[in-house]
C-alpha cells in the first residue's frame, strides 16, 4: 500500500521538523533514501538542490517531488497531505489557545519576551542572506570578493521598500529581471 | 453577508498563493511577506499579533509558512479560511515542483533561471531587513531593558553562534514565564 507508506512516511516529517526546512532535510534524506529507498544519494541531492531554488517549504518540495516520482500525482497528494496533517492539527490547537488565553498574565509574559527574540531570529535571517549576496555561498569576508552587482542590487531594493512602500512582489520580481539584465552584460 | 464572507475567504486564498509562488528561502521570508500583506495592507491583523504568530508557528512542528497560514486563516476567517490559507500556501510550490522534477536537470543548469534566483536573492535579503529593521525600531522604542537584552541575546546566540532556534525560543519563554511568576508583568505591554 505505496500510498499509505507514503502518508506515513510524511507524516513522521512534518511531525518532527521542528523550526523549519533545515531540521526537515536530515528527515527526509532517512525517510527517502534509507528506510524505503524511494531515491537514490544522488536524486536526493538533486531535490536539496531544486528545493533551494524554488518557492515553498521545503518538507512540502520534497512530499511532491518524491510522491510524484513513486506513485504519480495521488503519491505527491498523499505525501503532502501527510507532511502538513500534524501541523493542522497541533497548530490549530495552538490558535484556540492563543485566542482563548493571550489574555493571561503567564501567556503575555511567555509572548512579550517572545517577540524580540522573533525580531532577533528574522533580522538573524536577513543578515545571513545579506552575506550570501555580499559575499556568495563561500563567505570568505574578504573584501576583493564582494559581489558589487549584487550589493548594489540589494541596495536599490532596499531603499525602493523603505522610501517609496514598494510591494514586496514586485520588488522582488524586479531584481530577478535586473540579475538576468546585469548577467547578460557581464557584470553579474 | 454571505458574499463578504467568500469574498474574504478568496483574498487569503489568493494573498497565500501569491505570496507563496515568490518566496525563496525560508519560512521567516514568508513570515515577512505575510507581514506586509496583513498586517500593513490588508490590517487584519495588527503587528503584535504577527509576531506571536512567527513565534507560534516557529514553535510547532511543521513548515513555518503552512504553520502561519494556518493561525492566521483561522484568525481571519475560522476553519474555511485555516483550509483556503493552506492550500494557498501549498499549491504553488506543488505545481512548480510538479513541472520542475519533469526537466530538473535543464532548470538547474539554465544560465538566465541561475541569474534570476541570484538577483531575487538581493531582493530577498532587502525585503526580510526591511521588515525587521521596522520591528527592531519597535522594541527599542518599547524601552524595556529585558525585551532589548532577549533580543541581543537571541540575535547573538543565532547569528554568530548559530544555536538551534527551537533552544532560542525556549529560553525567551523560560524568561517569560519567570517575568510573569516575579510579578513584574513586564511582558504585558510588549
Amino acid at each position: 500500500m505505496i500510498l499509505l507508506q507514503l502518508f506515513l512516511s510524511f507524516l513522521q516529517i512534518g511531525l518532527f521538523s521542528i523550526g523549519g526546512g533545515y531540521a526537515a532535510i536530515p528527515l527526509i534524506q532517512s525517510q527517502t533514501v534509507e528506510i524505503h529507498g524511494w531515491l537514490t544519494q544522488s536524486q536526493f541531492m538533486d531535490l536539496a538542490t531544486i528545493a533551494e531554488m524554488t518557492p515553498g517549504p521545503i518538507a512540502v518540495n520534497g512530499a511532491t517531488f518524491v510522491g510524484l516520482r513513486v506513485a504519480g500525482i495521488a503519491g505527491a497528494a498523499a505525501a503532502t497531505f501527510g507532511c502538513i496533517l500534524p501541523s493542522l492539527i497541533l497548530v490549530s490547537l495552538l490558535a484556540f489557545i492563543y485566542r482563548k488565553y493571550r489574555e493571561l498574565p503567564l501567556l503575555q509574559g511567555v509572548l512579550g519576551s517572545l517577540r524580540p527574540a522573533v525580531v532577533a531570529l528574522i533580522s538573524a535571517a536577513g543578515l545571513n542572506m545579506l552575506l550570501q549576496v555580499a559575499f556568495g555561498s563561500g563567505r570568505a569576508l574578504a573584501l576583493d570578493q564582494v559581489q558589487w552587482a549584487g550589493l548594489a542590487l540589494f541596495a536599490a531594493a532596499f531603499f525602493a521598500l523603505r522610501r517609496f512602500k514598494w510591494s514586496p512582489i514586485l520588488v522582488m520580481a524586479l531584481c530577478g529581471a535586473a540579475g538576468v539584465a546585469l548577467g547578460l552584460i557581464g557584470v553579474f | 453577508m454571505e458574499t463578504k464572507r467568500l469574498k474574504t475567504l478568496w483574498t487569503l486564498f489568493s494573498s497565500m498563493l501569491y505570496i507563496s509562488a515568490f518566496t525563496f528561502g525560508g519560512g521567516f521570508v514568508i513570515v515577512t511577506f505575510m507581514k506586509r500583506k496583513f498586517v500593513d495592507e490588508l490590517h487584519w491583523l495588527d503587528e503584535t499579533e504577527m509576531l506571536d504568530m512567527t513565534a507560534l508557528a516557529q514553535s510547532a512542528p511543521g513548515a513555518i509558512a503552512v504553520n502561519a497560514a494556518i493561525l492566521v486563516g483561522w484568525k481571519a476567517a475560522g476553519f474555511a479560511g485555516m483550509l483556503a490559507a493552506v492550500l494557498g500556501t501549498i499549491l504553488p510550490p506543488m505545481a512548480i515542483l510538479s513541472a520542475i522534477s519533469l526537466f530538473y536537470r535543464l532548470f538547474a543548469e539554465n544560465r538566465y533561471v541561475a541569474l534570476a534566483l541570484r538577483g531575487m536573492q538581493s531582493g530577498v535579503a532587502a525585503v526580510i531587513l526591511d521588515v525587521s529593521v521596522s520591528l527592531g525600531l519597535k522594541v527599542l522604542k518599547g524601552k524595556q531593558w529585558i525585551h532589548l537584552a532577549v533580543m541581543a541575546a537571541a540575535f547573538i546566540a543565532t547569528f554568530f553562534f548559530h544555536i538551534n532556534v527551537i533552544w532560542i525560543i525556549l529560553c525567551a519563554a523560560a524568561i517569560g514565564v519567570g517575568m510573569a511568576l516575579l510579578g513584574r508583568r513586564g511582558g504585558a505591554r510588549g
